[in-house]
């Protein structure tokens, strides 16, 4: 790991300036994936800056009729809600799929939606890979792909987002509320938030440099069923082949998102029209254009047949 | 509070802390040499130290460490607590699991410096050879163990695993959200996921873990 300096912000604007202050600096938070990557030297920040007492650990009312969830709340508490648990069933599922229970204990709502890819060609520093070294090339396209997207990747990256929270938050129309270094705030909508690679897949979202997210909004309840199906390969603590978000409301319309396919969670609102239609018509629209290698071409028909399992079990009534 | 550096130290411990100390004086040259992959970035400061108070089994302990120390190597390196175990370093065996401020986290992944005014719980501070920890005890009695290196953490895991479950936390399985989940041994399988046992004592661990929530808390 490379050496740096360490100081603890006492609040979200004195964070925000802080990083403004020090070039490639990095917020830290739960610290569970950067710490990762910096004792690899894939992260190297020269200055870190610690928000864990910053309070944004409050989950709280909107007015509007949903749910102002800080920052700083860990996916355990995010997930054992009660809130949480009876209005968005599907955020709860998403992050109780993901990683183990120590991790979720120190892992942020901030944090998770921030995680970098676990490509292996990313992690691997005697490969080349234009996330880690803009430019260098990559690996992976050629390579084992088994976890890698089948859509919206370009030929500079073939990553997949690893979050399963995100993919529920993406469902859901989350609202992500930051502060910029110059003290102003705003609220970037989740389908504006993550950036698909193209030819900067070193960009992996539209925060501009050392902007902190303080609070990610969800909106009023949907209503409906909630689900969340995560296949993997092994029954627990994998990162997801694909995995398949949705809201299903009595009159069999409803939402989808997928995990696992591509550079960012992945919804396309045009395909959920075709809901009531099954599956095969949503797999349809979803994957239009997907690119797929002998590896990973798997993952077509396991996002078909996963989403159809979550039908039947909505039509069926069965619970989350 | 007590000088981690006034504790009584038997030979071999001074032997090692000698050792440890040559290799840190090498730091600096090796730090500034070409990494494997630093993506252009210049060259690396020199190391820096930062302050931290916090409590471990009871006991408050100040020290000046290198800001990269990982709350593991703090409690390994530092204050020779050597029951918590480096497995792999990087969250995925969970053999460094402690309890802090109540929640069981992989030490690994957490730097030092980021828990002042912490209390730390480690395999040393759940029970003696003498007063087994009832979850020590219950491993005991049901063998769940081969070598015996993920079982420290295996232990403080399974501790809160308990409370979360009396807690009411929801997991993986829980099949209504909206209940108190189960005591089960599909809950407690799934709980203890984080926790890789390379011997693979996972059904004597299970029933040792059901044992011990079987009695009063």
């Amino acid at each position: 790991m490379k050496a740096f300096t360490y100081e603890r912000a006492r609040t979200p604007a004195e964070a925000a300036a802080a990083a403004a202050r020090h070039p490639g600096a990095r917020f830290i938070a739960g610290g569970t994936n950067l710490l990762d990557l910096m004792k690899l030297e894939i992260e190297t920040p020269p200055h870190v800056i610690d928000v864990n007492a910053l309070g944004l650990d409050r989950i709280d009312s909107t007015g509007k009729g949903g749910l102002r969830v800080g920052a700083l709340v860990r996916n355990t508490d995010l997930a054992a809600d009660q809130r949480v648990r009876r209005d968005y069933a599907v955020l709860s599922r998403a992050l109780l799929a993901g990683a183990s229970p120590q991790l979720r204990n120190k892992a942020t709502t901030a944090g998770n939606l921030l995680q970098r890819t676990r490509c292996p060609y990313f992690y691997d520093t005697n490969m080349a890979c234009n996330k880690r070294r803009p430019g260098s090339g990559c690996s992976a396209i050629g390579g084992y792909t088994r976890q890698l997207a089948i859509v919206g990747h370009s030929e500079a990256c073939i990553a997949t987002h690893p979050s399963d929270m995100a993919v529920a938050m993406q469902l859901l129309d989350a609202g992500i509320e930051t502060v910029r270094p110059d003290g102003t705030a705003r609220t970037i909508p989740i389908a504006d938030f993550y950036r698909l690679p193209g030819g900067t897949p070193h960009i992996e979202n539209t925060l501009a440099p050392g902007e902190l997210i303080t609070a990610v909004t969800l909106p009023p309840p949907l209503g409906g069923r909630h689900y969340y199906r995560k296949v993997r390969d092994r029954a627990s603590y994998a990162f997801a082949l694909v995995s398949v978000a949705a809201v299903v409301l009595p009159d069999g319309s409803g939402r989808v998102a997928l995990g696992g396919v591509a550079h960012r969670p992945w919804r396309v609102p045009a395909a959920e029209a075709a809901l009531p239609r099954g599956a095969h018509a949503v797999t349809d629209g979803l994957l239009a254009g997907a690119r797929v290698s002998t590896d990973n071409a798997f993952k077509v028909p396991l996002v078909q047949r996963t989403l159809a399992f979550v039908l039947a079990d909505a039509r069926q009534g069965r619970p989350a | 509070m007590t000088d981690p550096n006034e504790i009584d130290q038997t030979r071999r411990d001074l032997l090692i802390g000698g050792a440890l100390s040559a290799s840190v004086a090498v730091l600096p040259a090796v730090a500034n040499a070409q990494g494997p992959d630093t993506g252009g970035v210049a060259a690396t400061p020199a190391p820096v130290k930062a302050k931290v108070a916090l409590r471990v089994n009871g006991q408050r302990y100040e020290m000046d460490l290198d800001t990269r120390t990982t709350l593991l190597d703090m409690l390994r390196e530092r204050l020779r607590l050597t029951g918590t175990k480096k497995g792999c370093d990087q969250g995925q065996c969970g053999a460094c699991t402690v309890i802090v401020d109540g929640r069981r986290i992989n030490a690994c992944l957490s730097l030092a410096v980021m828990h002042e005014g912490a209390e730390i719980t480690t395999i040393e501070g759940l029970g003696t050879p003498d007063r087994l920890h009832p979850m020590q005890a219950a491993f005991v009695k049901h063998d769940g163990y081969q070598c015996g290196y993920c079982t420290p953490g295996q232990i403080c895991s399974a501790v809160a695993a308990l409370d979360e479950l009396r807690r009411g936390i929801p997991s993986h399985v829980t099949a209504d959200l909206n209940v108190q989940p189960l005591f089960s041994p599909q809950e407690l399988r799934e709980r203890m996921s984080g926790n890789i046992c390379r011997c693979g004592a996972y059904s004597n661990i299970i029933e040792a873990i059901t044992d011990a929530g079987g009695r009063p808390a």
